[in-house]
């Protein structure tokens, strides 16, 4: 049985690249960096992204084209069972984030149609949550579906699992050429007409003027730690798997520098465009930058619909290409979140693609319509906090312990690596990996477990966003715990008899032995 | 803009871009060796 490979080496970077440029390099690194010392972040940015990020990636694509399997194969091939679980893990966190992920980018989809006439109209927060999500609920409570989130839905789902079907060449390679170089085009497109706007330079000043005394402050480097790990698709199991696609003689560590300098550069010229309008509607307001700054779905949502209203020409064309721009960067990494469980299952039990996008993607889809109900913010907004800070930063903690101290695989990775790449690697690598990455991810771990177990944000109820102990408890902590308890689960089972053995010097590694 | 915001944004470009742009230059200078290796 031959595994599934990358046409070309660009193919694999595409998609790569396509993985890590999602809705958070948009809407979330923006605002990080104005709020931890503008310009002056750049420092402990670049120094997260050469000592965590980077080598990070690096360990992730030599595990999975060393090993050659999905995660949970690429760990049980490195160290048996007292390392698959890692991967499983891995692949429920994806899982669970799948489902929610889809949901965004079929607003996205949505808002993409809305303006071309600007059918938010002038209070773009009262569209958002009254008209467009029917927001009329309690957290915890469903109420029913909303039909305008869960069709647009159904066709994000269509377009993912139709490109998984198609393979790793002719599906998720191919749609990466296509939507990578479109989104680059579109956001270049973006960013010339934002710096060309009336108050464009107020943005810029705003977001690069280095503030060198926050740099001082331990959080802000915490911050930066912590958006390059998850701004690189790092700690999902993403990385493992494409990398299991390449073939045998892939320069892994010169792949991983161009993902994470792609990813920063593509972030760059996405704080350069996103301030540039912030700057020019602080300007048409006659407010400061700092009133109208904000991240997330406030930016894209609320902020963003005001801009497009507010432009002095073409306003459905630039609305039409921000949002598509924002669908595009997170299909790119809803398929890849996707292909982690599709080749884990297939690998697993032993099923074919078909049957494994089918099950397991249709599966996906239909939690995901929860996500589409009038109530389904709510859910979205705990469960996205709960794992990505218990589940992806958790285990990207867990997983360089596991490798580096644990199970003791630098040097054996390492020499895979430079076996086969131009850039050696040497004593930053391990240093970076055994003792800087562990600390600042242990010490963001350990101020995130204060804060949820004592109660310490300044809401109401000390929880976060506000939220009750119930809720907080059965959608947030539930859905985190279960996906390691999963993980730990699906571990125990035993392999199919085809993907059990392993011959390391074959270019395609997994065969059939019975 | 101030001076200091434009001096950042500079470095910024030229670190990041200029990081990405020699990647890029190394894969495609050792593909080309590569190539004339193996014809070789």
């Amino acid at each position: 049985m031959e595994r599934s490979t990358w046409g070309t080496r660009a193919g694999f970077i595409m998609a790569a690249v396509g993985s890590a440029v999602g809705l958070g390099n948009i809407w979330r690194f923006p605002y990080v960096a104005y709020e931890n010392g503008g310009g002056a972040f750049f420092i402990p940015y670049l120094f997260a992204l050469l000592t965590a990020g980077i080598p990070i990636l690096i360990m992730e694509f030599s595990i999975g084209h060393r090993f050659r399997g999905s995660a949970p194969l690429s760990f049980f091939r490195m160290s048996g069972k007292k390392a698959e679980w890692m991967g499983w893990w891995a692949i429920f966190v994806s899982f669970v984030i799948s489902v929610y992920y889809a949901v965004i980018i079929a607003w996205a989809m949505r808002y993409t149609l809305f303006s071309f006439n600007q059918a938010w109209g002038e209070d773009t927060e009262g569209f958002l949550f009254n008209d467009f999500l029917q927001l009329t609920v309690s957290p915890g409570e469903t109420g029913g579906i909303v039909w305008g989130i869960f069709i647009p839905l159904a066709i994000v789902w269509i377009i993912t699992l139709g490109i998984l079907l198609a393979g790793v060449k002719k599906g998720i390679e191919m749609a990466n050429r296509v939507f990578i170089p479109t989104l680059v085009i579109i956001f270049l497109i973006i960013v010339i007409r934002a710096v060309t706007l009336d108050g464009a330079m107020l943005g810029l000043d705003a977001f690069f003027k280095p503030n060198f005394e926050a740099i001082m402050d331990p959080t802000v480097w915490v911050a930066a730690y912590g958006h390059i790990f998850f701004s690189l698709s790092i700690a999902f199991a993403i990385m493992i798997t494409y990398s299991s696609y390449l073939p045998k003689k892939s320069d892994v560590t010169n792949n991983a520098f161009i993902t994470g300098f792609a990813n920063s550069s593509f972030e760059l010229l996405a704080g350069i465009g996103v301030f540039a309008v912030l700057g020019f509607m602080a300007t048409q307001s006659g407010v400061e930058v700092a009133d109208v700054a904000s991240a997330g779905v406030g930016l894209a949502f609320v902020v963003f619909p005001a801009i497009i209203n507010e432009f002095p020409g073409l306003n459905g064309l630039f609305g039409f290409l921000f949002f598509l721009s924002l669908t595009l960067a997170g299909l790119t990494s809803l398929m890849s979140i996707t292909e982690t469980y599709v080749a884990g299952f297939t690998e697993k039990f032993g099923i074919s693609r078909r049957k494994a996008v089918a099950f397991s993607g249709g599966l996906a889809a239909l939690i995901s319509i929860l996500f589409a109900t009038q109530g389904g913010l709510f859910f979205l907004d705990i469960i996205d906090y709960f794992i990505n800070q218990f589940g992806v930063a958790a285990l990207g903690l867990v997983e360089v312990i596991m490798v580096v101290w644990v199970l003791r695989k630098t040097k054996h990775l390492q020499d895979h690596a430079n076996a086969i790449s131009d850039i050696r690697l040497g004593g930053w690598w391990k240093f970076s990996l055994g003792v800087i990455t562990p600390i600042v991810l242990g010490y963001m771990m350990f101020g995130l477990l204060r804060l949820n177990i004592f109660q310490q944000f300044e809401t109401e109820t000390g929880n976060y966003e506000g939220y009750s102990n119930m809720f907080t408890l059965t959608s947030g902590v539930a859905v985190a715990s279960g996906a390691l308890l999963l993980g730990i689960l699906f571990s125990l089972g035993k392999w199919h008899k085809n993907y059990r053995y392993y011959d390391e010097h074959s270019e395609h590694p997994v065969r059939e032995k019975e | 803009m101030s001076v200091n915001a434009i001096v950042v944004m500079i470095i910024g470009m030229i670190l990041l871009w200029g990081g990405l742009a020699a990647s890029i230059f190394h894969a495609v200078r050792s593909s080309k060796t590569n190539k004339a290796e193996d014809l070789g």
